[in-house]
């Protein structure tokens, strides 16, 4: 097979140098949806333009997220015999002016471009791989995303795709199980299942039709891992799922995906259709017996979904409702009865890597009971929000510190939430706390399926817990009681806390609640629906204690705990917030201090973000006795 | 056969049976919300959960293996049934005084006998969703708020009757029974069997017009040739409610439209206890013996003067079959083959 | 009258859904696994899902109607109403949330006159929050239809929907 696929990549690789070497400078934008949300195809559109109008002869190619989310819209150049500059928060003007000076003039500016990749670039340009976002991460599921043209097939070969699927054909079922099971690869999805033993338990059982599914339904609400590696490295998704049909014999595979990512849907079709044209996908795959062919199926909007069984339902156009236990596993008896292999959009797409690079390599990245890397959507109060990629068993406070750079305006840090409505908040104390599968299970939280949102002091724990249940309850499918009650208990219990109606004996109602939900429900959404709530009391009980005792929100985020105040001495008189307040709410007139009715007012914070920094004479209060003081006051 | 122990007792059952199956067999009450015998389990409601070999199952899907070591009552399971009950007394009608099942509900039954404790029940927070009750179908209704979605109303309609008119709609906690649209239920293909009214296990579909009977009398459907059997329940003089009986083997208690609502001709005013015979134009009550008679003349009056075939019979579908046996045999003795019957029709 | 509401009550008509229903359908085979994409079909067509074209897919698959209502109404991405010509969507996905997400919600709450989840009585904005659209650096993110909205503050409200729709 591997003659075959020989030629291919010779193609590939002659079309890609042509253009390569082409004398032609190149310009790479970021184009996944990040990126086209920050006005990346307006900056495609004007550099364009411009390349157009001076007759400049560019390659223009948009690529999917390079992960720099905090740095977008990104472009980067190559101009013949120069490194890859890369050139952050890029608007229309500026790209402007980048072609203008960079293409035109030969001058780099320095002063819009973020750093250079590779070797040799100017010295008043930052090293990005040296820098500390790059140099902490290992990129291994993400090396291509922002890096090739998503919609190019020849450019991934060229980056070594599709090799891994050209050696194994021919080779046994067997020892291709054998190389995930030696490699320790485990689902990337959150559980953590050994990937190699799941394949091996859908190659056993011997049915006419078996099936793959790639579950890119991402529901994490805080995460979009998925959907960069999908509108990013396409092709690595696909031939994990080719390899996989071939592992256990399965000729029919399945993306789920969710509706909601029409570009990273977009660009898979398009994978296909390449793939199918240059024979590695559809009939007779590269010449041989094994044929594999691969549709895209929209999910249609449930978190539940993400559980297999559901899955299975909603394709089989049911409602998406587990099957409770006793019953077969997936693997033996999924779609329409079928034995059905499911993995994690970022499990398929390491997978080519593995086989052409051998288990040892993929060992040597990350720790010993969880291999390789760790792909998280680093999000919330922090400087460098982004996609990054890192080897499991880094310490935490690292990723927080080095690579996202810290806490947003300089607040201090309080806590860091991943594994989304599974998992659960961790205070400072765990920031040295190694990264992998075990460890965070360990302290209360766990990996997930990569969300990583950190939280700084003026974010109320309490109202976080909060956040989640409220997800989980919605999206419960309902067909269990445990979940579908006891999420709507959790939730109006931390509804009356954060509304200051807390009572006595709620935390350990909460506690008690949390146990019967993990033990009594029938799937994973609801065995770990309390774990939000039950982390937050773990290490952040003070904060409860205070809204149920004190009636006190100590991060004075929630609405009915605190109070709006206008301090005489410092306001100005600006008249400002006055304006701003939607409610009329504020009263007051030129060089007389403002003053809030608290009858009228929503607490909406307009008030608070309008008062010019320098006055800040807008106050937050909390707690029993400052509230009773200011109404007292007004009484 | 397997062997296995529940609560000490050690029983033995034969492969495929479930734990729950197993316990009934050793005389033990398991509580459980969801499961009916006559249909497919659900595994929703959570309350027959009991540990096995150290695991928490549900006792209604949980199949037995050789060797099980059942324990129905731990701390843990006592503990799960109790929470899981509380929390579907949380968003239940509290009204039971006034409910048609007052004293027959499987959710008091339960609730009895995992013991709810009013201490406890005071950190609950109360919120039952106010959903109007459905009154489109003339003989059973619908209160949401009573519904336990155990989906039990949902497995008859597509197992016992076939007509897959009902399903659960939305999700979460708004779940609720429904048909296409959300649409009252006259809407639906709902044929009104009333299958689901009686396997429904709190008070949520209920009698239209509810009486209880004073006592029960066996007796069979006089609706069509099926012959089902039937429990009329009688209160005073008046026929309130019939019942399908289980005992029956036609049809092993169930029951369609007509049989199970259609009795109240039985004690309708316009009802005919008498034979009418047409005098000068006009019907008059008579006597069997008079009617009899009068038919007798007047067939054999037809038979001498037109010949056999020109007389006719219908019979009725609500006969027995041996009533329509005999009949058709009247009939041929008087030599004539023209006999019809109304169920063809 | 306003010309949407012209074209929900021309559609409630009957005549010109039922084309659109039959437009949208006429690609599928009837097999049991494009009950969901049927309805998608459906829903890119006309913007909902009238009981009609249930009752048609439910026909078209031998499914029972009651059966693919209970698949339909399961999944957030179906409407069972007309929606607004424009979607307003806030993202209430993690960082949005810690972010002060919320209280743009309530803003265009306010704004609007209209709850999440519900649509204009002009039929002009319906109003939703979704969960992550992935531009967690911008947070907290407002989408309208497929215009991204970044780092909006809740005094920023009246602005998005003005440069949506300039008559507002």
């Amino acid at each position: 097979m591997t003659q075959k696929f020989d030629r291919i990549e010779k193609e590939a690789r002659e079309a890609w140098e042509k253009s390569e070497n082409s004398n032609t400078p190149h310009i790479y934008i970021g184009c996944a949806t990040c990126g086209n949300a920050t006005g990346a195809q307006s900056v495609v559109k004007t550099i364009k333009n411009k390349l157009d109008e001076k007759n400049i002869d560019a390659v223009v190619k948009e690529v999917g997220c390079i992960g720099m989310c905090f740095a977008e819209v990104l472009v980067d150049v190559i101009k013949p015999g120069h490194p890859r500059i890369s050139y952050h928060g890029v608007t229309p003007e500026t790209a402007e002016e980048i072609v203008e000076s960079y293409l035109v003039n030969d001058d780099h500016r320095p002063d819009l471009a973020l750093g250079y990749f590779g070797e040799g670039g100017p010295d008043d340009v930052e090293h990005i791989e040296s820098g500390d976002v790059f140099k902490n991460q290992r990129r291994v599921i993400l090396k291509n995303c922002g890096i090739i043209d998503p919609e190019n097939i020849n450019e991934y070969i060229v980056h070594g795709g599709y090799r891994g699927l050209a050696e194994i054909i021919g080779r046994k079922q067997e020892e291709i199980i054998d190389i995930l099971k030696d490699s320790g690869l485990r689902g990337r999805g959150g559980a953590g299942f050994p990937t190699g033993r799941k394949w091996e338990s859908c190659l056993r059982p011997q049915a006419d039709q078996k099936y793959v599914i790639c579950n890119a339904d991402e529901g994490d609400p805080g995460a979009f891992m998925d959907r960069s590696v999908l509108e990013g490295d396409p092709h690595s998704v696909i031939e994990g799922m080719i390899i996989a049909g071939y592992a256990i014999g399965s000729s029919k595979g399945y993306f789920y995906v969710r509706a909601e990512y029409p570009l990273a849907i977009k660009r898979l079709r398009k994978a296909i259709e390449q793939a199918k044209e240059k024979n590695l996908l559809g009939d007779n795959i590269l010449g041989s017996d094994f044929s594999f062919d691969l549709e895209i199926f929209q999910g249609a909007g449930a978190f539940v979904c993400g559980e297999s069984t559901a899955l299975v339902m909603s394709i089989e156009g049911n409602r998406g409702w587990p099957k409770p236990l006793p019953r077969p596993r997936t693997t033996e008896e999924g779609l329409w009865g079928k034995p059905t292999l499911l993995n994690n959009v970022k499990t398929f797409s390491v997978v080519p890597q593995i086989l052409s690079n051998g288990a040892d390599w993929f060992k040597d990245i990350g720790t010993e009971g969880s291999p390789g890397t760790a792909v998280f959507a680093l999000t919330g109060k922090i400087k460098r929000s982004g996609l990054i990629e890192v080897p499991m068993g880094i310490e935490l406070g690292k990723i927080i510190r080095e690579i996202g750079g810290g806490i947003l305006d300089d607040k201090k840090f309080k806590a860091v939430q991943t594994g989304g409505p599974s998992g659960g908040c961790l205070p400072e104390d765990k920031l040295d706390l190694a990264v992998d599968f075990d460890t965070l299970v360990k302290a209360g939280s766990m990996m997930g399926s990569g969300g990583m949102v950190v939280i700084d002091e003026s974010t109320c724990m309490v109202d976080v817990a909060r956040y989640f249940l409220d997800f989980t309850f919605e999206e419960s499918c309902g067909q269990c009681v445990p979940c579908r009650q006891g999420t709507q208990q959790m939730l109006e219990v931390l509804n009356d806390i954060c509304e200051g109606r807390g009572r006595e004996g709620d935390i350990e109602h909460l506690l008690e609640l949390g146990d019967s939900i993990i033990k009594g429900s029938i799937c994973g959404l609801g065995q770990t629906a309390p774990n939000p709530v039950l982390s937050t009391v773990q290490y952040f009980r003070d904060e409860y204690e205070a809204h149920i005792k004190d009636k006190a929100c100590p991060a004075l985020v929630c609405k009915n705990l605190i109070i709006f105040q206008i301090d005489e001495e410092k306001c100005s008189a600006c008249g400002r917030c006055r304006k701003a307040c939607p409610v009329e709410a504020i009263s007051g007139e030129k060089k007389v201090p403002h003053k809030i009715d608290q009858s009228k007012c929503t607490k909406c914070g307009i008030c608070f973000s309008e008062c010019p920094e320098r006055f800040s004479a807008v106050e937050r209060l909390t707690g029993k006795e400052k509230l009773a003081a200011v109404s007292g006051k007004e009484g | 056969m397997l062997k296995l122990n529940i609560n000490g007792l050690e029983i033995e059952v034969e492969k495929g049976t479930t734990v729950l199956e197993a316990a009934e067999k050793a005389g033990i009450y398991i509580p459980t919300l969801c499961y009916h015998p006559d249909l497919p389990t659900f595994g929703g409601c959570r309350v027959c959960m009991v540990d096995a070999d150290s695991k928490i199952v549900t006792a209604c899907r949980a199949p037995v293996t050789d060797g099980m070591v059942v324990k129905t009552d731990t701390e843990d399971v006592r503990k799960l049934r109790l929470t899981n009950v509380e929390l579907i007394l949380a968003s239940h009608n509290q009204d039971c005084q006034s409910c048609s099942r007052n004293n027959s509900c499987k959710l008091q039954e339960v609730s009895a006998f995992v013991g709810i404790n009013p201490e406890r029940m005071k950190r609950i927070r109360r919120s039952v969703e106010e959903v109007p009750v459905d009154v489109s179908n003339p003989f059973f209704h619908r209160d949401h708020t009573k519904c336990i979605l155990c989906g039990i109303c949902i497995r008859t309609c597509e197992e016992i009757n076939g007509v897959e008119a009902i399903d659960f709609a939305f999700r979460g906690f708004h779940t609720r029974v429904s048909v296409l649209g959300d649409k009252p239920l006259k809407d639906s293909k709902c044929e009104s069997c009333g299958e689901c009214l009686v396997r429904c296990p709190t008070g949520s579909l209920f009698l239209a017009e509810p009486e209880f009977p004073e006592r029960e009398v066996e007796s069979v459907c006089t609706y069509c040739g099926v012959g089902c059997g039937i429990k009329l329940g009688v209160r005073g003089e008046k026929v309130v409610k019939v019942t399908g009986n289980k005992d029956n083997t036609v049809n092993r208690g169930d029951l369609c439209v007509k049989g199970r609502f259609g009795f109240d001709f039985i004690n309708h005013p316009d009802r005919l206890t008498t034979p009418l015979v047409k005098k000068n134009g006009k019907f008059e009550e008579t006597s069997w013996d008079e009617a009899l008679d009068f038919i007798a003349d007047k067939m054999s009056d037809i038979k001498a003067k037109h010949g056999a075939d020109a007389l006719a019979a219908i019979s009725s579908a609500r006969c027995t079959t041996e009533e329509n046996y005999l009949f058709q045999k009247l009939m041929r003795s008087m030599g004539t083959n023209n006999i019809d019957h109304c169920a063809r029709l | 009258m306003n010309s949407t509401i012209e074209k929900v009550i021309l559609l409630n008509g009957g005549k010109e859904l039922q084309e659109q229903t039959s437009k949208a359908l006429s690609a599928f085979e009837g097999k049991r696994s494009e009950v969901i994409p049927m309805l998608q079909a459906v829903q890119n067509e006309i913007g909902y899902l009238p009981e009609e074209a249930i009752r048609e897919i439910a026909d078209l698959i031998g499914m029972p109607e009651s059966k693919v209502y209970g698949t339909a109404t399961f999944y957030s991405q179906f409407y069972f109403s007309p929606r607004g010509e424009r979607t307003v969507k806030v993202c209430l996905g993690t960082a949005c949330h810690v972010r002060g997400g919320m209280l743009v919600m309530e803003a265009l709450e306010r704004e609007m006159g209209i709850k999440s989840g519900e649509t204009t009585e002009d039929f002009k904005f319906s109003l939703e929050r979704v969960n992550c659209v992935g531009s967690c650096a911008l947070a907290p993110v407002v989408m309208v239809d497929d215009d991204v909205f970044g780092r909006v503050e809740s005094k920023e409200a009246k602005e998005v929907l003005k440069q949506s729709d300039p008559e507002v």
